[in-house]
């Protein structure tokens, strides 16, 4: 038997439970899909928000608690251009929305956002970051892999088809740049256990990391459970090619490549009592041949299968995943932690969205369309007397009857600096460029754990770094340079009434109208700076509003 | 005195004093260095070390050899310093000082997951879903930090990360992360210095309708980070990262040739931003100098101890020898500054390793049966703590194990802090220092 990495832990054995137990434990706790069985004819977008509405608010009835109020379109439109294109709105942009009176301009939005380049750009970085890292781990093409991502999400590939590439991806990591997620995993040579480990709990929610040495300590799931899945990867093979630099003579690293070898029979694993036990490529109880080749691609016809009427995991994964990156929390706690000791909050909201999800062809961004569409995404981030206890960051239960603040990633503060201060429009090299400059500058947060998964920690979110980054950075002072075609610069010298300007400081850092007391406060600290300090008045308004509390967050 | 403190003055009632005089604002200057009272740093000086081998170290190779074991592997032990107390060969260095330390060979812990075991080891707590613990250098920020009114750096620095969060304790003591090299990015420069005071004053008028909005926690854990911030941008205290800075009135001189070659690092090394020479002993010169002017907390990174292949020659050719240096001159450091006594050790990672050897020549996780180090801080120094099997696969039957809470509370007990402490989560629930852990008993007779 080769070797592996192994964890042991002092757990007792839990009884065994078969595989097609456990998913249906998943799949139906409570009452499903109230209505309608999932294999009909897509719905239309309505009646599944209206579905998702009028289930979050029996969640409120249930919980004797009321919804806050509407958030007022500034709010709305910060918020939803953060979560769809990753950055805030430009001063026309929120001018231009809120100054649109249609009835149904939200839904507009929302759709010409999911349409945009910008959300191309988002989400191929929150997909490479999930499967590589923010640090690029050795012999991994972060070229490969964004574009890979870049392709689906601009072509609106159905999920469970970029699943299958990922899982499935053979070759040259920037010809198929999907094999680096592949080649992300296989840092050590470990007999695909990371590979194994990190794709079930990505695309399945699934945390089966602790069965490889034994029983999950908290429900059903076998140790056996976890070779299984592991034998379908026994096939997967890196190949590092060298070449020889023509200047030094000496030899430096070439391209990676990911091949299938043959490999067949079964996997053999030890159990804590030090008996062996094999295990066959089987998934929710459905055997391959264990000589089938490519024993990948037929992992992937199972993943995606739907004949016996029950929703695809990789489907209820990725949908409880998108409702996490609006509201801040999914159904369940972890988001990738789902399973029969982890039940749902929401199951009915849960399990319609995710077999809507399918009947249209894993279309992500009507997913995106729904989720951001129904009620309680349009609400103010402000607790109200009644739903004080509404808390998830205290522990508790979601409920969703106010948005939750979430800090902005990394990502999304450096895009939104460069758009405060207009510097998109200078149109600064191309996007591989820009993805540079953005990566370059993300690495002084980023924290590599030397270790066989692979981690990675962030110094970022909310720690005295960020602070010093945010007053005293090079991306700070451009951001609030006064020089000739700045924001700043067009914002101070061109003519109008003081009020004005100040009003376009603050829409354009914080996509809002200052109040009255706000513009009064902020006039008095600019006359204080004499008639010699205007520019330099101005710079710091504006570099108060970009380091404020209600920039940093997304609210 | 400082600004922004928190604790001493309120930054609101500090800006009413400056709108009476906002006709000058640019130019008043109320950066003044303030010249820190040693004395009164002095006063409250426990502190803690914490070194944390990152990846799972091999204890059984380092603190707890099995010679006669099949599971004994390639190294030999050795007399320590500590009657009856041996350690591995390849930490000699150390042996000579190990009456000032003390091994502890039946930790059992049972979490040998690298993210679950990181987690475990730090806060006492076994991860939970709905509560994030402290870590334990935030507990100490809490409860002996805070109450340093002259401190105006961070009171638990992390130096090369993965320490963990504050938890419910709140972000003013989440861990301040800096690499070995101490340097600080994006420091101001003098020019941004003079336009801090006009900024901030800015920044205080735009963020207060916001925390009054009622939207959780976070805009206010914000204002408090950024107190932090300014705190440490403006103090002389920060001359403690650097070890080739003098602060006469903090007690830090430039540190000799003889003082670096000691930690290991290369003659004239320290500079900022040069790299090379030896992480791990500059970050422990570091350490020193940072427990000197009173932080009371400093954890220090070395990591590759992951060891699944060939772990007998990475030990003997690469880490043992960085660990034994870094370990020795810590102590002797201490030790001649009288610092010791003050000082609490500690050396752990997130579990050790298997006693049986696999195929490729190393060792894999194991949580059953490994061992922790911990010294100084005036505790009854120099034994051996437990015992494991002949084999090293267990915790040997007349001896007790130990979980991480009772390590940090001997550390707990060491400084000072009540071992009935009781923090409150978010929700309410009451949570016993150091999860209720209890010190060890031989060490503090």
């Amino acid at each position: 038997m080769s070797f592996v990495p192994r964890w042991t832990m002092g757990r007792p054995n839990v009884a065994a439970a078969c595989l097609s137990t456990m998913v249906a434990m998943i799949v139906g706790a409570e009452t499903l899909v109230a209505d309608e069985p999932a294999t009909q004819r897509p719905a239309d977008g309505q009646s599944v928000v209206e579905f998702i509405n009028q289930r979050i608010e029996q969640g409120y009835k249930d919980n004797e608690i009321t919804p806050s109020e509407v958030a007022s379109d500034e709010e709305w439109v910060r918020r939803v251009y953060l979560d769809i294109v990753g950055r805030i709105p430009s001063l026309s942009e929120v001018i231009s929305f809120l100054e649109d009176e249609s009835p149904r301009k939200k839904s507009v939005l929302i759709e010409s956002l999911v349409d945009s380049q910008d959300y191309i750009r988002n989400f191929t970085t929150i997909w490479t970051n999930n499967c590589i890292g923010r640090g690029t781990p050795r012999r991994v093409s972060r070229n490969g892999m964004e574009k890979f991502f870049r392709e689906a999400f601009a072509k609106n590939r159905p999920w469970d088809q970029i699943v299958v590439d990922l899982v499935t991806g053979e070759g040259h990591f920037e010809e198929n740049g999907a094999v680096n997620y592949i080649l992300a995993q296989m840092q050590m040579n470990d007999e695909a256990v990371q590979l194994t480990a990190k794709t079930t709990k990505l695309f399945l929610g699934m945390q089966v990391q602790c069965t490889q040495c034994h029983n999950h300590p908290f429900n059903n799931w076998q140790q056996a459970q976890f070779w299984e899945f592991n034998s379908f990867f026994r096939q997967v093979r890196k190949v590092d090619h060298r070449k020889t630099d023509p200047n030094t003579g000496r030899q430096v690293d070439d391209y990676s490549e990911v091949v299938t070898r043959d490999f067949n029979g079964p996997v053999y694993f030890e159990k804590r009592s030090g008996l062996m036990q094999v295990a066959f490529p089987i998934y929710q109880g459905k055997a391959i041949e264990p000589d089938a080749f490519d024993r990948r691609k037929e992992f992937g016809k199972l993943l995606v299968a739907n004949d016996d009427g029950e929703t695809p995991i990789i489907a209820k994964a990725f949908v409880n995943r998108m409702w996490a990156h609006f509201f801040g929390y999914g159904f369940t706690r972890p988001v990738d932690d789902m399973g029969p000791h982890n039940a749902a909050s929401h199951p009915a909201v849960l399990d319609r969205l995710s077999s809507e999800f399918v009947s249209s062809g894993y279309d992500v961004k009507k997913l995106i369309g729904r989720i951001a569409n129904c009620s309680a995404y349009s609400l103010t981030s402000k607790f109200c007397d009644d739903n004080m206890v509404d808390n998830p960051a205290a522990g508790e239960v979601p409920l969703f009857s106010h948005v939750y603040v979430k800090s902005m990633q990394a990502e999304q503060l450096y895009d939104s600096l460069i758009v405060a201060s207009n510097a998109h429009k200078s149109g600064k090299g191309g996007w591989d460029e820009q993805e540079q400059q953005r990566n370059r500058w993300m690495q002084q947060f980023i924290v590599a754990f030397d270790n066989d998964e692979n981690d990675e920690g962030t110094t970022f979110n909310g720690t005295i770094p960020q602070a010093l980054m945010m007053m005293n950075s090079d991306l700070i002072d451009k951001a609030v340079s006064v020089e000739r075609g700045s924001f700043l610069f067009e914002a101070f010298s061109s003519p109008g009434p003081e009020g004005q300007k100040m009003q376009d400081l603050y829409l354009a850092a914080l996509s809002r109208r200052p109040t009255r007391g706000e513009i009064v406060k902020a006039q008095q600290l600019v006359k204080a700076y004499g008639p010699n300090g205007k520019a330099n008045a101005y710079q710091d308004l504006f570099w108060a509003l970009l380091n404020s509390n209600e920039f940093i967050f997304v609210h | 005195m400082p600004i922004w403190n928190n604790y001493g003055m309120d930054r609101r009632h500090f800006m009413q004093h400056m709108a009476t005089a906002a006709a000058t604002i640019p130019a008043m200057n109320f950066l003044s260095h303030v010249q820190a009272n040693s004395a009164t740093v002095k006063a409250n000086n426990k502190a803690c070390i914490l070194m944390w081998m990152s990846g799972g170290p091999p204890t059984i190779d380092i603190w707890d050899l099995k010679p006669g074991s099949k599971n004994g592997g390639e190294f030999q032990p050795i007399d320590t310093a500590a009657s009856g107390v041996q350690i591995s060969e390849h930490m000699p260095e150390t042996a000579k000082v190990f009456d000032n330390l003390n091994v502890v060979r039946s930790m059992s812990t049972r979490e040998a997951d690298h993210g679950r075991g990181r987690y475990y080891m730090h806060t006492g707590y076994v991860p939970n879903p709905t509560v994030t613990h402290p870590t334990f250098g935030s507990v100490v920020s809490y409860e002996v930090g805070r109450h340093r009114k002259a401190l105006e750096i961070p009171s638990f620095v992390s130096i090369g990360g993965g320490s963990g969060q504050a938890g419910f304790l709140g972000m003013s003591h989440a861990p301040f992360v800096v690499g070995s090299d101490g340097q600080i990015r994006n420091a101001p420069s003098e020019e941004a210095k003079e336009r801090l005071p006009g900024r901030l004053e800015m920044l205080a008028a735009v963020e207060s309708n916001f925390i009054k909005s009622q939207r959780g926690e976070l805009p206010q854990a914000h204002k408090d980070v950024y107190s932090s911030a300014v705190n440490l941008m403006t103090s002389n205290q920060m001359a403690a990262f650097n070890v080739n800075k003098a602060d006469a009135s903090l007690g830090l001189e430039v540190e000799s040739e003889a003082t670096k070659a000691m930690y290991n690092m290369p003659a004239g090394g320290g500079g900022m931003g040069m790299g090379g020479g030896n992480g791990f002993g500059q970050s422990l010169l570091m350490a020193r100098r940072l427990v000197q002017v009173g932080v009371p907390f400093v954890e220090v990174d070395l990591g590759g101890w992951d060891l699944h292949n060939d772990v007998f020659n990475t030990l003997k050719n690469q880490r043992l020898p960085v660990l034994d240096r870094g370990i020795s001159a810590l102590v002797a450091d201490l030790k001649q500054r009288n610092m010791l006594d003050d000082v609490t050790i500690v050396w752990m990672g997130e579990f050790g390793r298997t006693p049986r050897i696999n195929q490729n020549v190393g060792r894999d996780h194991w949580a059953a049966s490994w061992s922790t180090m911990i010294g100084g801080g005036g505790l009854k120094n120099g034994q051996a703590i437990g015992a494991t099997d002949a084999d090293g696969t267990r915790v040997a039957d007349n001896s007790k194990a130990y979980l991480p809470g009772d390590i940090w509370a001997t550390v707990a007990y060491a400084m000072g802090i009540p071992l009935n402490t009781v923090h409150t989560s978010k929700r309410g629930r009451p949570m016993k220092l150091a999860n209720g852990g209890t010190p060890i008993q031989e060490l503090i007779g």
